[in-house]
């Protein structure tokens, strides 16, 4: 086993009372005193800061920004020469067999793309990118010497605009490099819980001053990600390696509306990424089993893994639930996960094996909580 | 009170056991959010599983402490599991236990050693 690696925030956990675990190569705060409920609430009640720094962060470089874009569309589904300077936009990178081996986040800083990728993805998605893209004369720069915060709840604008005004300009999506506690920090009006908020990318040196700076706020208190996954989870968003991998197709993960139309069919710089051959005619015929929201009747919690059945005796599994746990702003248990086609209709009833009692699960419209975006 | 390996708490009260987990238990469960109660009336032998818990972490279940008939169930805890949190070795019990004879108990481990095994 190597090393559990750490983020620049790491005595800052320690101090603030977290509870450390494994995640992805990395020794990170699951929880604080506050625990996983209270963290949730607090989330969507005020504000919540969020260590982040193990997720990837890369540059991609180019005499010319455009030639730089329809290189990256070589790997992902994704109109990135359509995004315009100052935006970030939801992206994935495809395999030949259609499927997905990460999601990440695209944002046009001008003269370069800055890509965030998950964690337990970095390393393949760097030598992906490289691997893709340096023969085209792109530049992957691996940035490993910045830290990434997310600050999100209703109360994150107020927070971060008393560091600094401008934040409160940009709106959902919107980048911007601004000046925070004296550091240049790249921001993004965006995040991985459903509510309003900012991802921050500084200098791992720069980190814990910022990092406290939000933290002596009233309203903002530090999250774990324990509750950083049942805030995803409400929100309806996918988390990589259990609600997508690399045998989901997009139009299974019902995340189509990722793939614009100018690289869907018909589009003008349609196709050209792996996969499409697979993907695109998919968009038209649908996948034959579909990620859904789906909500358990009872009180019992439905985690990853349980199997979804017609009825409630019998017959075979049809289904799985990919993610479950309890949401505490819906005060009950939420789910998502995948369903044949023809069972995906919102009002559907199925059956999930808890402990071998089968229990009644309601297919529902994701997200479980209303996502509150600045648009 | 007498204690469990399980990190439950025993105490007899008029002749009932009561049984329930400890506050280092519960703790480390972090938030309950779902308890499934035996009915009462059941016959158990020790290490069956009679309680499922769930936390916002994970499931997990409470074994019978020992050899019994479940007198008595804590409904209040299925609709408000959160008191689990609040309160576990006190409001929070589980269940009663009917239990042939009360020596038994002698063998578990008192508040001392309870506390020396949690480190």
């Amino acid at each position: 086993m190597d090393e559990l690696k750490r983020t620049p925030l790491h005595d800052l956990h320690l101090a603030l009372g977290a509870k450390m675990v494994p995640f992805a190569g990395y020794e990170m705060p699951v929880q604080y005193k506050l625990g996983v409920m209270k963290e949730h609430l607090h989330t969507r009640a005020a504000a919540g800061l969020f260590d982040v720094s193990h997720m990837g962060q890369v540059i991609l470089h180019g005499d010319d920004p455009q030639a730089v874009a329809l290189a990256l569309e070589t790997l992902v589904p994704v109109s990135v020469a359509g995004l315009a300077e100052g935006r970030q936009r939801y992206g994935l990178f495809t395999n030949d067999q259609g499927g997905i081996e990460d999601d990440l986040m695209i944002a046009n800083r001008g003269d370069h793309l800055f890509l965030v990728v998950n964690a337990a993805c970095k390393e393949a998605d760097v030598a992906r990118l490289r691997a893709g893209l340096e023969p085209a004369g792109v530049r992957v720069e691996y940035i490993e010497d910045r830290a990434l915060l997310a600050l999100q709840g209703p109360g994150a604008e107020a927070a971060l605009s008393a560091l600094n005004p401008a934040v409160a300009e940009m709106r959902f999506m919107d980048v911007a490099t601004v000046e925070l506690m004296g550091a240049e920090a790249w921001v993004s009006r965006s995040g991985y819980t459903g509510e309003d908020g900012y991802e921050i990318s500084v200098r791992e040196g720069d980190a814990v001053a910022l990092a406290e700076a939000l933290l002596a706020q009233e309203a903002v208190e530090p999250i774990g990600l324990g509750a950083r996954d049942s805030l995803r989870l409400e929100a309806g968003l996918c988390l990589y390696g259990h609600d997508i991998d690399t045998t989901t197709t997009p139009a299974a993960a019902n995340l189509l509306w990722a793939i614009q139309k100018v690289r869907r069919a018909d589009g003008a710089r349609a196709g050209g990424f792996p996969g499409a051959d697979i993907i695109l005619p998919e968009i038209a015929t649908g996948a034959p089993s579909v990620r859904v929201g789906l909500k358990p009747e009872g009180r019992a919690p439905m985690r990853e893994g349980i199997d979804l059945y017609d009825t409630d005796t019998g017959g075979e599994a049809v289904g799985r639930i990919t993610s479950g746990g309890f949401g505490p702003t819906v005060g009950g248990p939420v789910a998502m996960g995948y369903v044949p086609a023809e069972r995906s209709v919102p009002g559907t009833r199925l059956y999930g094996e808890v402990r071998g009692k089968r229990l009644p699960v309601e297919v529902v419209t994701l997200p479980h909580v209303k996502q509150s975006y600045k648009r | 009170m007498k204690f469990t390996e399980e990190h439950e708490w025993l105490r007899v009260e008029d002749d009932l056991v009561v049984v329930g987990i400890t506050s280092h238990a519960a703790e480390q469960l972090g938030d309950v959010v779902f308890v499934e109660l035996p009915d009462a009336g059941t016959t158990v032998s020790k290490d069956d599983e009679v309680v499922v818990i769930e936390s916002v972490k994970a499931a997990s279940d409470i074994l019978a402490p020992v050899d019994g008939e479940i007198a008595e169930v804590n409904d209040a805890l299925v609709d408000d599991p959160g008191k689990v949190n609040e309160d576990p070795e006190g409001d929070a019990w589980f269940f009663k236990l009917k239990i042939e004879d009360l020596s038994v108990l002698d063998e578990l481990m008192d508040e001392a050693a309870y506390k020396k095994f949690v480190g």
